[in-house]
């Protein structure tokens, strides 16, 4: 009875440790299980190998080192595949560090492709404002952003001779840990521009974007670290989320025990107080 | 100057002949106005050139010329780099109500051929979005609804509002950090003060700091926006001001700590173990850090409760506080709290708004599903769907 | 005067934005009141950055409880800027290395607390102790096992398919896809509701809190 109760009530730290080992193990010893690819995944790789070469794409990195784990694997799998299809992509963030995350996803993938700055791509730096940065854009990107992230004059870069504004992005992919992020780009890049918008997200905050992709507000959505490693997957590029999977499920399983386990404690705990109290049927004794 | 156009044309056509091959012109070219628009804008479309899509002749790109007559002085406005199934060239430097004349120039690598002139085509501003028509009746229905409930309420009509267990608890919870002799800590969120959400948590903060102030307490206000802090510093001292103990107040701790969502949670994480707070309120926008500042405020023992119209961190806050403010209870906080007529009105009509979207979805989902069986009114669908979208 | 020249200032840019969304002859000005917020916006940095600065230095001078992380503080505030201002943010800076190897892994480090505390929460949240409570639990371990490759794998390959709605994927996507979008909506219709009324009250002056004002 006392190991009932120990459990019943038992120390988070023990708990944090047993996750800590489930996560770290897979991650030693890889598993390979394979992952599945799901529609909403599907929709935003169709999206970009339909579009014609040449196309502008726009990716905000709306995130920060903490949300790297489960989302810079999503940049990069989507980067590389944008570039493999030669689209020119236009890099912006409504996150202080965020341009940071993109000149590092840059130096990655520039190990595979031999691209030209200002031509093939532009980082456009980091804009503080959020929704009406997004509502400006539907306007002008020079009047936003004059200058590029290095403080080159954005009118002498070849690729934003071609994009005025908004109407001449053909897709916009928001990858985002917050806010701003997704439901800024939906409402304002989407809803007022009818610009095709696709996101990626951590996994907490997958389900509340749900309703956008019912509506076609949003093109796909990838979900945390599932969606990274499955964009992965359908793209064959070898990064890092697919291995990580493995890590995740068995940490899932290990939740699931513990679940279990508490859940289990209480039956047997409730049962003793049930008897101890003379039976489910019995009343606790009444004064007049 | 209409001769010198035909030399010109002329002269193009016996150069491309003398390479025996010629340079077919962009098809289909027009210019309009910019629909709905401020005015000052005309639209020049075209489809490309037969020789790019059959990549006989190599045709590097096109031009935009611009005149006020078709024979005119054209002047080139823009190039228009080739390789795309249709052409668009917003020419963004038209006068209002002037007549303009355009042609587009596909150039090749020794010869250009010139379309004939498209025209003429005015740049006029539009009062009125039509395609928006749905969204006016929308906003101005649930505005009437508001107001009109707002007035009923000033008039002195008794409004009945449900009981809301988180914001009940609002005066146990400060009550509680008073007696334990421990601070308050109020975390506004992470969105800055042009989101409902933070404005919604500010109001609320106006009124847990009356009660702080009347209380004796301390309240601890870190924030992740630099103007909700100087908004949250405004409101609170109003507040101690208004419960007479304007000399409590204590402007250093409603502080700004940093935008960074990781770096405000350790700030925050970092407050709630040194000062060990009785009571955590966790109102307004949230993402990620949720869970971690509720567990960790769970962990001192605290009396927690949360607010927040974000869906997905709703379970946290749910599975890791005492009392949780779903939706949009959070928007009624403040008229709860302040039982303010003029407020409390507004939520009512809130609700008549909500009955209108009930009505439509119902009417939308069995039209829709009539409409998958054929069913036809003046032969037509009679889905509704048409009617809900916003362009 | 002091709480009227805001509320006129709120009521005027607050009218223009939301006709300009039906009247497009206003877009310029809308415009330019756009353009006007991101400067503000971009100066509001520069408010935090002083208040954290002020705050910090006084809790060093006063020698107040912890007051050397303070110091930590105002040395990597002001060595995160002068490194990038001096030389630069771009690739193989030092701003950028600062960048990749502290601030990196300590901002993870915050994030991945995540997982050990879902953990926890999830050990004292989900116990079947009513019926509510027990549709929870049940809706839970099947999500979390149709999120990952291993829910799957205990499907054999001859599993029929006429059988495919006991397996945790299919299970999964219809949990999420239905019930959750479902409940999603609701709180998403009600909430926004909520801003609308609230931002009407605000341009009415109903509504003076962000004044600071009861």
């Amino acid at each position: 009875m006392k190991f009932v109760r120990w459990l019943a009530d038992i120390d988070r730290r023990i708990i944090f440790v047993v996750i800590a080992v489930a996560v770290v193990v897979p991650l030693l010893f890889p598993l390979g299980m394979r992952v599945k690819v799901t529609p909403q995944t599907q929709t935003i790789y169709d999206e970009v190998e339909n579009l014609p070469g040449g196309s502008n794409v726009l990716v905000s990195f709306d995130y920060d080192p903490a949300a790297a784990p489960e989302v810079h694997p999503m940049a990069l799998a989507f980067l590389h595949h944008c570039f493999q299809k030669k689209h020119r992509v236009i890099i912006m963030a409504l996150w202080p560090q965020g341009a940071q995350m993109a000149v590092s996803a840059m130096a990655e993938i520039n190990r595979d492709f031999d691209l030209e700055y200002g031509r093939d791509y532009v980082n456009l730096g980091y804009k503080p404002g959020g929704a009406i940065v997004i509502k400006s854009l539907g306007n002008s990107f020079a009047e936003i952003f004059p200058k590029d992230m290095a403080g080159r004059s954005t009118a002498t870069l070849p690729l934003m001779e071609d994009v005025s504004n908004l109407y001449d992005v053909d897709l916009v992919m928001d990858l985002s840990a917050g806010v701003p992020g997704i439901t800024e780009w939906v409402i304002i890049a989407n809803a007022l521009f009818q610009t095709r918008t696709a996101a990626g997200c951590t996994a907490v905050s997958a389900p509340q974007f749900f309703p956008y992709l019912q509506t076609g507000q949003l093109i796909g959505l990838l979900g945390g670290l599932k969606g990274a490693a499955e964009y992965e997957t359908v793209t064959a590029y070898a990064g890092k989320a697919s291995p990580r999977m493995d890590s995740q499920s068995v940490a899932h399983v290990v939740i699931i025990v513990f679940i279990l386990f508490a859940n289990i404690s209480y039956f047997i705990l409730r049962r003793k107080r049930e008897e101890g109290s003379g039976g489910p049927t019995a009343r606790p004794p009444t004064s007049a | 100057m209409k001769s010198a156009y035909a030399v010109l044309l002329l002269t193009v056509a016996l150069t491309a002949a003398a390479h025996g091959q010629t340079l077919r012109t962009a098809e289909n070219a027009a210019a309009a106005d910019k629909a709905v628009d401020a005015g000052g804008s005309i639209d020049v479309t075209w489809a490309p050139s037969p020789d790019e899509l059959e990549a006989e002749v190599k045709v590097l790109g096109y031009e935009v010329w611009r005149a006020r007559r078709p024979a005119g002085d054209y002047k080139k406005l823009a190039d228009v780099e080739a390789g795309k199934e249709s052409y668009n060239f917003t020419d963004e430097e038209a006068e209002n109500g002037v007549e303009y004349f355009y042609k587009v120039r596909v150039r090749g690598e020794e010869m250009s051929t010139d379309t004939a002139p498209v025209g003429p085509a005015k740049a006029t501003r539009e009062w009125f979005h039509p395609n928006r028509l749905n969204m006016l009746i929308a906003a101005v229905l649930l505005s009437a609804f508001i107001l009109y409930y707002i007035s009923q309420a000033r008039a002195g009509k008794v409004l009945f509002i449900r009981r809301i267990a988180g914001l009940e608890a609002v005066q146990e919870a400060v009550g509680r950090a008073t007696e334990m002799g421990k601070p308050v800590l109020f975390v506004p969120g992470i969105a800055d003060i042009d989101d409902i959400q933070t404005i919604a948590a500010v109001t609320i903060l106006g009124r847990v700091a009356t009660m702080v102030a009347e209380y004796d307490a301390s309240l601890l206000v870190p924030c992740s926006r630099s103007l909700v802090m100087s908004t949250a510093q405004e409101v609170v001292k109003e507040a101690y001001l208004e419960a007479g103990r304007p000399d409590a107040y204590r402007r250093e701790n409603i502080s700004y700590l940093t935008d960074d969502q990781f770096g405000y949670v350790a700030g925050v994480d970092g407050i709630m173990v040194r000062e060990k707070p009785a009571a955590n309120f966790y109102l307004g926008t949230f993402y990620a850090e949720s869970l971690i500042l509720a567990e960790t405020g769970h962990s001192i023992g605290a009396i927690q409760i949360a607010g927040t119209a974000m869906p997905s961190q709703l379970p946290f806050f749910i599975a890791a506080c005492d009392y949780t403010l779903i939706g949009e209870e959070l928007f009624a906080a403040s008229a709860y709290l302040s039982r303010e007529p003029r407020l409390l009105g507004s939520l009512v009509g809130q609700d008549w708004g909500k009955v209108v979207i009930l009505i439509s979805i119902i009417l939308g989902v069995v039209t829709a599903f009539l409409a998958q069986f054929g069913v036809e009114i003046f032969g037509r669908s009679i889905a509704l769907e048409q009617l809900f979208v916003v362009k | 005067m002091r709480r009227e020249i805001p509320m006129i200032v709120a009521f005027v840019a607050g009218v223009i934005i939301i006709l300009e969304f039906f009247v497009p002859t206003l877009r310029n000005v809308a415009g330019q009141l756009q353009k006007w917020y991101l400067v503000v916006v971009a100066f509001a940095i520069l408010v935090g950055a002083f208040n954290l600065l002020r705050m910090n230095y006084m809790k060093v001078r006063g020698r107040r409880v912890d007051w050397p992380y303070s110091i930590v503080l105002i040395v990597g505030l002001f060595a995160m800027t002068i490194v990038g201002i001096g030389w630069g943010i771009g690739q193989g800076t030092v701003f950028d290395w600062l960048f990749n190897y502290l601030m990196f892994p300590m901002s993870s480090t915050m994030f991945a607390l995540l997982a050990f505390f879902v953990a926890s929460a999830a050990y004292r949240a989900f116990r079947a102790r009513t019926v509510d409570a027990t549709l929870l639990l049940v809706a839970a371990v099947i999500v979390m096992l149709g999120q990952v490759p291993i829910g799957s794998i205990w499907v054999p390959s001859w599993w029929p398919d006429s059988l495919v709605f006991l397996t945790p994927d299919w299970l999964k996507d219809r949990i999420m896809n239905i019930f959750n979008t479902a409940g999603q909506r609701a709180i998403l219709i009600g909430a926004s509701l909520g801003v609308v009324s609230t931002a009407l009250r605000i341009l009415l002056g109903i509504e003076r809190s962000y004044l600071g004002e009861e």
